[in-house]
C-alpha cells in the first residue's frame, strides 16, 4: 500500500511511507525544532538563567580569588580557572532541566502524540536531547562572551574546541535529565530529584576547585563522577590558550590522573561519548517499558 | 480493499488477575462507522489501545487493515489515525505548527504536506485560527484540532477514543458533525469508543461491551428492534377506565407508571389513532400521549441489566427520546 488517490474528490491524499533512516531523522529534527521554538519563545529564561553562573563567576569567583591571591603566584586569577567551571555549572542546571521538561510533555499529553508515532523511541529521545544540549549551548555563548573579563583571550579556534565541548556535555546532562524523568509523572517531583542529582555532580567535577592534592575519598567521588571528563577537556583548552608557566598549570589544571596514568584529553572526551551513549540506551529502555 | 478494516480473533488482555478483555471477536468493514460503547471498565480502551499498537494482547489475534499489530506495528501505525480521550496537543505551539509537527514525525511527503494542512484546517473549521497558541483554543477547537491532525497523513482507520467527552451537547453535535463529513471526504474507516449512548446513533453499527466481552453486535436499529417495543404512556382523568378500555378494547394489559397508564406496542405511532378511537369510545378523557422509541440505553439494559447512567452517574445522559405529543 503506498499511494492512493481517491478518485473524483480532490482530496490531498497522502499515506505514510515505509520507515526509513530518513524518516527517523525527520522526527528528530522536528522534535529539536520544537526545543528550539520553546526556548525562543521563552526569553525571560534565559536571562534569569544567567544569573546563577554569572554570580558563581564573578562574586564567588573575585571572593575567593582575593583569599587565594598570595599562593596563586600572580599568574593565573582564580576567575579564570573558574571560567571553564561556570559554564559547566550552567551546563547541568539549564541542560539538566531541558531533560526533565519531557516530564511536562507527559503531563500535558504531547509525550504520547510523539511516541505513538511511527517511528523509534531512540529518535524522538535524541531529538529531545539534542534540543536540550542546543539550548545550554547557546546560553553558554552569551557566558563565553565574556571571557576578556576574566583573562581568557578570543582565540577562534579555542572558542570553537569550547563550543564543541560544551555541546558534547550538554548532549551528556540533558539525556541523564531524561533518564531521572523516566518514571516522573508530575514536574514538582522531578525539580527535588535534579537537584538531589545535579548539585553533587556539580562540586565533584572539578568544576569550582582543581583536581589536585585532594583527599583520597574526594579524589575517588570526582573519578567516578561523569562530569569530571567533561569539564576537565574544556578547561585543558582554556589552559592550552594561556601564557602560564608549567608550575601554575600543574596547580590549576593538573588533569585526571588514573593511578599514575595521567588521562589524555582525547580519552575524556572519548569516556563522554561512551556516557552519553550509555545513558541514552538506558534512558530509551526506560521510556519503553513506562509509556 | 478486501481484507477488513479490523479483525479481532480471541482477544483477551490481563493486566495480574484483572481480566480486562475476555475473548472478543469482531469485525469491521471498510468505510464503516462503527461505535464501541459500554461504561468505564468495560474493555473498551483497552481493546482500542490494542487495535492502535499501544498495548500487546495477552492472547488472541489483532489486525488492523490486514496488519497484526504486533509484528508489524509500525506498518498498522503509519496507516491509523488516533484521536486519544486525554488532549496530546502542544499548548505553547500554534493550530498549525502542531500539524506540521505531526507531519514530520509521520514522514509525510513535504511538497504535499501544506495542501493537506490546510484542508484539514478548513474541514474543522479552524482554518483562520491556525496561527493561534493552542493554549487559547477552547476544549472543543482543541478536539476538533486533534480529529484534523488524525487525518493529516490520511490513515485507513480512524481511531477516535471518547472523542466528545468533557464537551457541551452542542459541541459534540458538530464533532459528529465532522465525523460524518468524514465519509464524503476520505476513505476512512471510523472507530470510536463513547459512553453516550446517543452518540451511537451516528455509528453504522454498533457493539456493546460489559465486563470484557461483547454483549452485542449491530446497527442501531437492529439492536434497538431486538429489544422490540415502542413505550406508549397516557395521562387521563380516570386510569383505571383507561386500563379496562385497553384490556376490552384493544387486548392490552396496561400498568400505571409515574402517573401515566403505561403500555407495550411494536408500533407506537401508529398505534395512536387506534388508541384514540377506542379509548373514546368508552368514554376515557386522553389529556396527552407520549411515544418513547427504544433508545441504546434500552438496549444496553436489556443486555447488562443495568443502565450505563447507573455505571457512570453522568447528569446530563436522557435516552434518545422521541416524544410526540398530540
Amino acid at each position: 500500500m503506498t499511494t492512493e488517490t481517491s478518485t473524483g474528490t480532490p482530496t490531498e491524499s497522502v499515506r505514510v511511507p515505509a520507515g526509513s533512516l530518513a524518516t527517523e531523522a525527520r522526527a528528530t529534527a522536528v522534535v529539536w525544532q520544537r526545543e528550539m521554538i520553546r526556548f525562543v519563545k521563552d526569553r525571560s529564561r534565559i536571562l534569569s538563567s544567567l544569573a546563577q553562573p554569572l554570580l558563581f563567576l564573578f562574586v564567588l569567583g573575585s571572593g575567593l580569588g582575593s583569599l587565594l591571591g598570595s599562593s596563586t603566584g600572580g599568574t593565573v586569577q582564580f576567575t579564570t580557572f573558574l571560567f571553564p567551571g561556570v559554564m559547566a555549572i550552567s551546563v547541568l542546571f539549564t541542560a539538566a532541566f531541558a531533560g526533565i521538561s519531557i516530564v511536562w510533555d507527559r503531563e500535558f499529553g504531547f509525550l504520547r502524540e510523539m511516541l505513538v508515532a511511527p517511528v523509534s523511541t531512540t529518535s524522538i529521545l535524541v531529538g529531545k536531547a539534542l534540543g536540550g544540549a542546543s539550548v545550554a549551548t547557546l546560553q553558554c555563548l552569551v557566558l563565553l562572551a565574556l571571557a576578556g573579563l576574566v583573562g581568557v583571550p578570543y582565540d577562534p579556534l579555542m572558542l570553537l574546541a569550547m563550543i564543541g565541548l560544551i555541546f558534547l556535555m550538554a548532549f551528556m546532562v540533558t539525556t541523564l535529565g531524561l533518564l531521572l524523568a523516566a518514571r516522573v509523572r508530575q514536574i514538582q517531583s522531578a525539580m527535588p530529584l535534579v537537584q538531589l542529582v545535579i548539585t553533587p555532580l556539580m562540586f565533584l567535577s572539578g568544576a569550582l576547585f582543581p583536581l589536585s592534592g585532594l583527599p583520597t575519598w574526594l579524589a575517588v567521588l570526582t573519578l567516578v563522577n561523569p562530569m569530571t571528563y567533561a569539564v576537565e577537556p574544556l578547561r585543558s583548552v582554556v589552559f592550552d590558550h594561556l601564557d602560564v608557566d608549567a608550575a601554575a598549570r600543574a596547580r590549576f589544571d593538573p588533569g585526571i590522573v588514573w593511578g599514575t596514568w595521567p588521562v589524555p584529553v582525547g580519552v575524556q572526551i572519548l569516556m563522554t561519548v561512551g556516557f552519553c551513549v550509555v545513558l541514552m540506551t538506558l534512558t530509551v529502555w526506560r521510556f519503553r517499558r513506562t509509556e | 480493499m478486501g481484507t477488513p478494516a479490523v479483525a479481532v480473533r480471541g482477544l483477551v488482555k490481563r493486566y495480574g488477575a484483572v481480566e480486562a478483555v475476555r475473548g472478543i471477536d469482531l469485525e469491521v468493514a471498510r468505510g464503516e462507522t462503527f461505535g464501541f460503547l459500554g461504561p468505564n471498565g468495560a474493555g473498551k480502551s483497552t481493546t482500542i489501545n490494542i487495535l492502535c499498537t499501544l498495548v500487546e494482547p495477552t492472547d488472541g489475534q489483532a489486525e488492523v487493515v490486514g496488519l497484526d499489530v504486533v509484528r508489524d506495528r509500525a506498518a498498522v501505525r503509519r496507516r491509523i489515525g488516533l484521536v486519544f480521550q486525554d488532549p496530546t496537543l502542544d499548548a505553547p505551539m500554534s493550530g498549525e505548527q502542531n500539524l506540521r509537527f505531526h507531519q514530520e514525525l509521520y514522514g509525510v511527503d513535504r511538497r504535499r504536506a501544506p495542501a493537506r494542512r490546510e484542508e484539514v484546517l478548513r474541514m474543522v473549521g479552524l482554518w483562520d485560527r491556525r496561527g493561534d497558541e493552542v493554549r487559547t483554543y477552547s476544549g472543543g477547537m482543541r478536539r476538533r484540532l486533534e480529529i484534523a491532525r488524525g487525518l493529516l497523513h490520511s490513515p485507513q482507520v480512524l481511531f477516535l477514543d471518547e472523542p466528545t467527552i468533557g464537551l457541551d451537547p452542542q459541541t459534540r453535535g458538530t464533532i459528529w458533525d465532522y465525523v460524518a463529513q468524514l465519509h464524503r471526504t476520505e476513505e476512512i474507516t471510523v472507530f470510536v469508543t463513547t459512553h453516550y449512548m446517543d452518540e451511537a446513533e451516528h455509528c453504522d453499527r454498533i457493539a456493546i461491551m460489559n465486563e470484557g466481552r461483547i454483549v452485542a453486535l449491530d446497527t442501531p436499529d437492529a439492536l434497538k428492534a431486538q429489544v422490540g417495543a415502542d413505550r406508549v404512556a397516557i395521562t387521563t382523568d380516570d386510569d383505571e377506565a383507561a386500563l379496562r378500555a385497553l384490556r376490552a378494547e384493544l387486548g392490552l394489559e396496561g400498568a400505571v407508571r409515574e402517573g401515566a397508564v403505561t403500555v407495550a406496542v411494536p408500533d407506537g405511532a401508529g398505534f395512536v389513532p387506534r388508541l384514540f378511537d377506542r379509548l373514546g369510545v368508552h368514554g376515557v378523557a386522553i389529556r396527552s400521549v407520549t411515544v418513547t422509541r427504544p433508545s441504546l440505553d434500552d438496549v444496553f439494559l436489556a443486555h447488562t441489566g443495568t443502565t450505563i447512567r447507573d455505571a457512570e452517574a453522568g447528569p446530563d445522559m436522557h435516552p434518545m427520546a422521541m416524544r410526540m405529543r398530540r
